[in-house]
């Protein structure tokens, strides 16, 4: 049953030193607010895994949240390659950071085995290619049947997922829409969950009978924090601040003015301060 | 005709490559203005799916990213990510998968993931993402982007990607029965595997071109076909079509905060 709390509470109920968590977002509803509470909070040596990690990830890990990234693509959409990141690649700045590099459909099969219950996904993948070189977790098992060889990696069961979504109902039931990503399948993968919504309504009354509805028995915890997924966006709700996009390229470029932004918009901040910046959007 | 830009004609180009009834999976930066091009002129009904799960999306404007809001709004529909990868992409019901790469080879083998050492890269680029399995799993493969000597290599770094591997029939002895690269299209050719040797030849230049600025901008020695033609120039239709869309776009995406799709509240 879901537990109704503050984002404070649930970050503080739910996440640990050391953990591995999943914030995941395909682009679309990426749960920035939760990530900052993480930040706040100051978790460390966590274990980030994402398919698609921008500026949220780049924030936590120029902040030292994180001891490794698993990942399929690392980059600010539209804008270029994420520096925080790099930093801690090339320079090993704030801390060495270790990483596990999947491609999306590696990561995607990962997930949806966890969800599953598998130990390991199969699929026909990383043909010629050389991540499966670097990444020990990248192996191959013969098809007993058609004796076709396929790629074999491990499932991925968080300890936490991490997901922002459109509304929940009284109930604790969750609704996603739009883009919905991977976040069904990190959730359901995962030990516990965090879900931060848009809007809590009375019931789901009318909506699709197809709708994406994760049911309240499956989440651990439900936080109200309208813009929650700024600046990415909330289909229905607001549309992507692509201005601070390009903006974080400047901000993140040099290591004082990154921290600066850190302490005056994260740490000296509040979850309430989401609602804010998507006034005008 | 009027005056047009290299870029321009890459873009217009590489959108003449798709056709009507194509299924193609759409990479970001200069594939996607190609193929919504080609859906703006002439390919109205072709399905372009980008790898966020937007199946037969039409934006209005082009996305910053694989999953911008007009994708999904403008889309016939929405699949989760997991689905995406494993029915349709797998599933081999995609005819063209349409890359960009930091790093290429003569044999159209792509690097997306790091410049230097793996483990102590000069840089650290953004990595596959959907792309290992697209160039494998789409029918055919093309391939956009601007030539340099940095970006055209003997040797790439890493291969994120598979093409023809080592050239000849190296990409059948994995095992893999899609075609792979068929076509390259940069800012001052287009390019096409020699049938034995897989490598990329010259089949034209863009009007203007000549051989040795192709020579000069790539880190292999160039190889031309027997009968190298011009890449008609743009038309002023083509052209009219493609400055609007950029217009649009750039308008859209200046961080005009009225300018939110209206869809969203």
């Amino acid at each position: 049953m879901a537990n109704f709390q503050s984002l404070e509470a649930a970050i503080a109920d739910n996440l640990s030193d050391g953990d591995t968590v999943a914030f995941e977002g395909f682009t679309h509803l990426i749960p920035h607010a939760a990530a900052h509470e993480a930040i706040r909070q100051g978790r460390r040596d966590l274990t980030l895994i994402r398919m698609t990690p921008d500026i949220v990830y780049d924030q936590m890990i120029g902040m030292g949240c994180a001891k490794k990234l698993i990942f399929s693509f690392a980059g600010n959409p539209g804008v270029g390659l994420l520096r925080r990141l790099r930093d801690a690649v090339e320079n090993g700045w704030p801390n060495p950071l270790e990483i596990e590099e999947h491609s999306h459909a590696g990561m995607a099969n990962g997930y949806e085995a966890g969800a599953a219950g598998l130990p390991s996904a199969v699929f026909r993948g990383y043909i010629g290619a050389e991540l499966k070189n670097v990444n020990a977790n990248i192996k191959s098992v013969t098809c007993p049947f058609s004796g076709e060889e396929l790629a074999c990696v491990p499932a991925i069961n968080p300890d936490v997922g991490i997901i922002h979504a459109q509304k929940a109902d009284r109930q604790g039931n969750v609704l996603i829409e739009g883009i919905v990503g991977a976040q069904k399948e990190a959730v359901l993968a995962s030990s516990r969950s965090v879900v931060t919504v848009e809007e809590i309504v009375e019931d789901f009354a009318g909506v699709h009978p197809n709708a994406c509805i994760l049911p309240h028995w499956a989440v651990t915890a439900i936080a109200h924090v309208p813009g929650g997924a700024h600046p990415s966006y909330a289909h229905g709700y607001y549309p992507r601040d692509n201005a601070a996009y390009l903006e974080w390229d400047e901000i993140s470029a040099d290591r004082e003015t990154f921290k600066d932004w850190m302490r005056k918009n994260v740490l000296n901040a509040g979850p309430e301060i989401f609602a804010e910046r998507i006034k005008g959007l | 005709m009027s005056d047009f830009t290299p870029d321009e004609m890459m873009t217009i180009a590489a959108a003449r490559a798709l056709k009507n009834d194509d299924v193609c999976f759409v990479g970001i930066g200069a594939p996607s203005a190609a193929c919504n091009l080609a859906r703006l002129t002439h390919a109205p009904d072709i399905t372009l799916i980008y790898e966020s799960g937007t199946i037969g999306t039409k934006p209005d404007i082009l996305p910053l990213s694989i999953g911008d809001g007009e994708l999904c709004d403008t889309a016939l529909t929405t699949v989760p990510v997991v689905e995406m990868f494993r029915y349709w992409l797998q599933g081999g019901r995609i005819s063209v998968g349409f890359l960009g790469a930091a790093q290429l080879d003569k044999f159209g083998n792509i690097n997306t993931t790091v410049v230097g050492d793996y483990h102590h890269p000069k840089v650290r680029l953004p990595g596959g993402g959907g792309a290992p399995e697209i160039a494998v799993s789409c029918g055919e493969i093309f391939i956009t982007m601007k030539q340099s000597k940095r970006g055209f290599v003997e040797t790439i770094d890493f291969f994120t990607s598979m093409g023809h591997g080592k050239g000849g029939d190296d990409r059948a002895g994995h095992g893999v029965t899609t075609k792979g690269p068929s076509r390259l299209i940069t800012d001052l050719a287009v390019w096409k595997p020699d049938r034995d040797s897989r490598e990329f030849t010259v089949v034209s230049l863009h009007p203007g071109v000549t051989r040795g600025a192709v020579e000069d901008s790539v880190g292999w020695a160039v190889k031309f076909a027997d009968d190298v033609t011009e890449t008609p120039p743009p038309s002023a239709a083509e052209l009219g079509v493609l400055r609007d869309l950029h217009a649009r776009t750039r308008a859209a995406h200046r961080g005009d905060r009225k300018s939110g799709n209206p869809n969203h509240g």
